[in-house]
């Protein structure tokens, strides 16, 4: 006779299975964002054990933003082929080219992707998209809901959310809108890592500490690479760093770590006394309600 | 399932996904005033969930606002346009663990305008906390956030008489709330019922116990939190499991393989029960309860399995699994609670909706509003034909088709429904079920 009570990584792995079957049992054309980044991992293989022994029963479709590290892109082709999961590649560089969307003069392509992943979402015509989004990571994103309605311009409106009560999910849409579903809305970074290590999750080897040749611009580690080259006047050195989030390879910096294996990188996660975008990307360090603006533009 | 080769032995991180912790969720309401986000700022920060770089900019704002102390309820700000108007509007989930337990905190608004979306985060919540103004006692609010917490069927509730630093710690003063609320409380459903002395601002009884209470011989919140016993508040006595997806791959090695996928909703399921399935009626046994890493003995809520059966009977989503002896109520007419949620239109007699209760999804007529409840006096206007944005009001419902339904007190999941605007398509009320009707 067991205590019959979940562990509260068990638990939160049957609620993302539950999150993700009601969205396949309710939608018409469902999709599942992926990124190579760990959350996304994460969330496909969370897919994968909610449909076994079938196959998953929906496609992936990656944003390429033409800025991947290449290690995130094998891992990612690793878990296409082994998964037999249909890919949906979404180019922001070919969207550049035929006029879609223009580059930023920061080089950064974090805004520019929401035009060309709506573009594709629309022209597959996906009514649900999955996001590897999680509560804890960002102010805006603790108010979202696990279903979060979109208009049919993509756009979120945080005063306007539908209730969420119970497990009793509500993804009715007229034709254009669609839901953009968040199965890990209430996992913690270091959930996540628990659960990839326990569950011995294949990622990119970027994650894991070595020794890599990186230059500090204001306490940001960046890999010296062809993404990031050295500037006039820095100079480079060599230090054992690991990335806590996977972004455009030209703008993620590492963090000084020698967490080489996941059980490493779980105490470290434990011990560590800054919030992952805050240590790591550029990109949401622009203003306070940064990403609040670009959900609202319909990014993730 | 390991998505890489597969080994015979286990390792400890392997089995330490099945013993860690468990999940606690609890909810909390109340106003900017009487302490909220400075309670769950200190919570957060005194069991070390803050960042050092959330906690620096809260420094800073504070300190750029002339504030004496660090304002620990900035970090729990959300949207700008909350920030702009200095007022919580929606419901923010926030997220700590200890070694004993995670935390899952629903942090809702307490305005009445916002009833709505502290029954968003009621609805799930194991634990409520009241927080009452120590220098105010009783108000209409606790009163208000009580009946709520009890409507929605949570079982704990825990009030902390909040701003004792500001009554000199008087035994006496908590002591009169202790009283009055309890007073109050007898008049609900409440199972169980905690008072803490606490000063979010300053910290007393909320990790640490306070030297300034000698007299308070309870545990501070944390502690109370960690060691509540929440697992005899799920229903392990009546086996619900609502189909929520048919499996049938349509692969070469797996061509037989028909299984149903669920959430267990009630009660234990083991291979070799028999059960009887809605609404057909018939009788199977369970074969076995496959997960990706296996098949598993016993299944109870909430895990997610996939239940295969001895006979192919034609089953799909919607469709109950439970016990020949032991299955919920198949009602067309039903006599429920809802709250209303929609701020353009009430709910009005005769109106049709779509109604969603567990997996299946159906369309109700409202036959019949009973009463409305004062959710701040709980007086009953048996006179009311409609239901407004954030009222409370008991209807009789006729659904287009059979709902397997069980009442609420009895189970959270198997009870509880939503009605959908059907040409708006938003959630416009969460619904109870209440009494069954007589030998049915």
């Amino acid at each position: 006779m067991t205590s019959h009570v979940l562990s509260q990584l068990r638990s939160l792995e049957a609620e993302s299975i539950h999150i993700i079957r009601e969205v396949v049992a309710e939608m018409q054309r469902p999709c599942l964002l992926f990124s190579g980044g760990k959350d996304s991992i994460v969330m496909l293989h969370l897919a994968a054990k909610a449909f076994a022994p079938a196959r998953i029963p929906f496609p992936i479709m990656h944003v390429d933003t033409g800025l991947n590290f290449p290690s995130v892109l094998e891992t990612r082709d690793r878990w296409v082929e082994r998964l037999g999961v249909q890919l949906v590649v979404a180019s922001v560089p070919e969207a550049i080219e035929r006029g879609l969307v223009q580059e930023e003069p920061n080089g950064s392509r974090n805004r520019i992707q929401t035009p060309v992943l709506l573009e594709a979402a629309e022209k597959n015509g996906f009514d649900a998209l999955f996001g590897g989004g999680r509560r804890d990571e960002e102010k805006a994103r603790a108010k979202e809901r696990v279903f979060s309605f979109r208009d049919d311009f993509g756009q979120w409106d945080p005063k306007n959310q539908r209730p969420e009560v119970w497990d009793l999910y509500n993804g009715r849409v007229h034709q254009g809108e669609s839901i953009r579903v968040f199965p890990l809305s209430n996992w913690t970074e270091l959930d996540i890592w628990a659960y990839i290590e326990a569950e011995e999750i294949d990622l990119p080897d970027l994650y894991f500490a070595t020794e890599r040749e990186v230059v500090d611009r204001g306490g940001m580690l960046f890999a010296v690479n062809e993404f990031t080259p050295l500037k006039d006047g820095e100079t480079a050195e060599v230090r054992s760093v690991r990335y806590r989030t996977v972004g455009d390879a030209n703008l993620t910096a590492a963090v000084a770590s020698t967490a080489a294996t996941r059980a490493e990188i779980v105490e470290e996660v434990a011990a560590v006394r800054l919030t992952e975008r805050g240590a790591t990307r550029g990109d949401d360090k622009v203003s306070e309600a940064a990403m609040e603006d670009r959900k609202r533009e319909g990014y993730f | 399932m390991s998505t890489e080769t597969t080994t015979s032995t286990t390792t400890a991180a392997q089995q330490a996904i099945d013993t860690s912790a468990d999940l606690l969720r609890f909810a909390t309401a109340g106003s900017v005033d009487d302490g909220k986000s400075t309670l769950i700022g200190r919570l957060l920060f005194d069991s070390k969930t803050i960042f050092s770089d959330q906690l620096e900019a809260v420094e800073q704002v504070s300190k750029d606002r002339g504030n004496d102390y660090t304002d620990l309820a900035l970090l729990t700000d959300g949207l700008r346009a909350e920030r702009e108007q200095g007022i919580t509007i929606d419901v923010a989930y926030r997220y700590f663990a200890t070694p004993k337990r995670k935390f899952i905190i629903a942090d809702t608004p307490g305005h009445i305008q916002y009833t709505r979306n502290m029954v968003t985060g009621a609805s799930t919540a194991d634990v409520a906390l009241i927080l009452v103004d120590a220098r105010k006692g009783v108000i209409e609010q606790s009163r208000r956030h009580t009946f709520l917490a009890t409507l929605l069927g949570v079982p704990h509730i825990v009030v902390c008489v909040n701003k004792m630093d500001l009554v000199d710690y008087s035994e006496e003063v908590f002591e009169t709330i202790r009283k009055d609320f309890t007073e109050f409380a007898s008049r609900l459903r409440v199972p169980d019922l905690t008072f803490i002395p606490i000063s979010a601002l300053v910290g007393d009884n909320v990790v640490h116990r306070s030297e300034q209470t000698p007299w308070f011989d309870g545990r501070p919140l944390l502690s109370h939190l960690e060691t509540l016993h929440v697992a005899s508040d799920r229903n392990l006595q009546d086996v619900r499991f609502p189909v929520q997806y048919v499996i049938r791959p349509q692969s070469h090695d797996a061509r037989d393989y028909r299984g149903y996928a669920g959430t267990v909703a009630g009660g234990v399921l083991k291979p070799g029960d028999t059960v009887r399935v809605l609404p057909s009626g018939l009788e199977t046994t369970i074969e076995a309860i496959d997960t990706a890493d296996g098949p598993v003995a016993e299944a109870y809520p909430p895990m997610s399995v996939t239940v295969r059966l001895t006979d192919e009977i034609d089953i799909s989503r919607g469709d109950m699994i439970c016990r020949p002896n032991n299955s919920p109520a198949a009602l067309q007419d039903i006599d429920a609670q809802i709250c209303w949620m929609d701020e353009s239109a009430p709910l009005v007699q005769g109106k049709k909706y779509a109604i969603k209760h567990t997996t299946r999804w159906a369309r109700a007529m409202v036959k019949d509003v009973k009463y409305r409840v004062d959710v701040n006096t709980l007086h009953r206007d048996e006179d009311a034909t409609e239901i407004r944005l954030n009222e409370i009001g008991r209807v009789q419902l006729r659904v287009t088709q059979p709902l397997f339904v069980d009442p609420y007190r009895q189970n959270r999941r198997t009870g509880a429904f939503i009605l959908v605007d059907e040409a708006t398509n938003k959630t416009v009320a969460a619904g109870m079920v209440g009494s069954l009707p007589h030998a049915s």
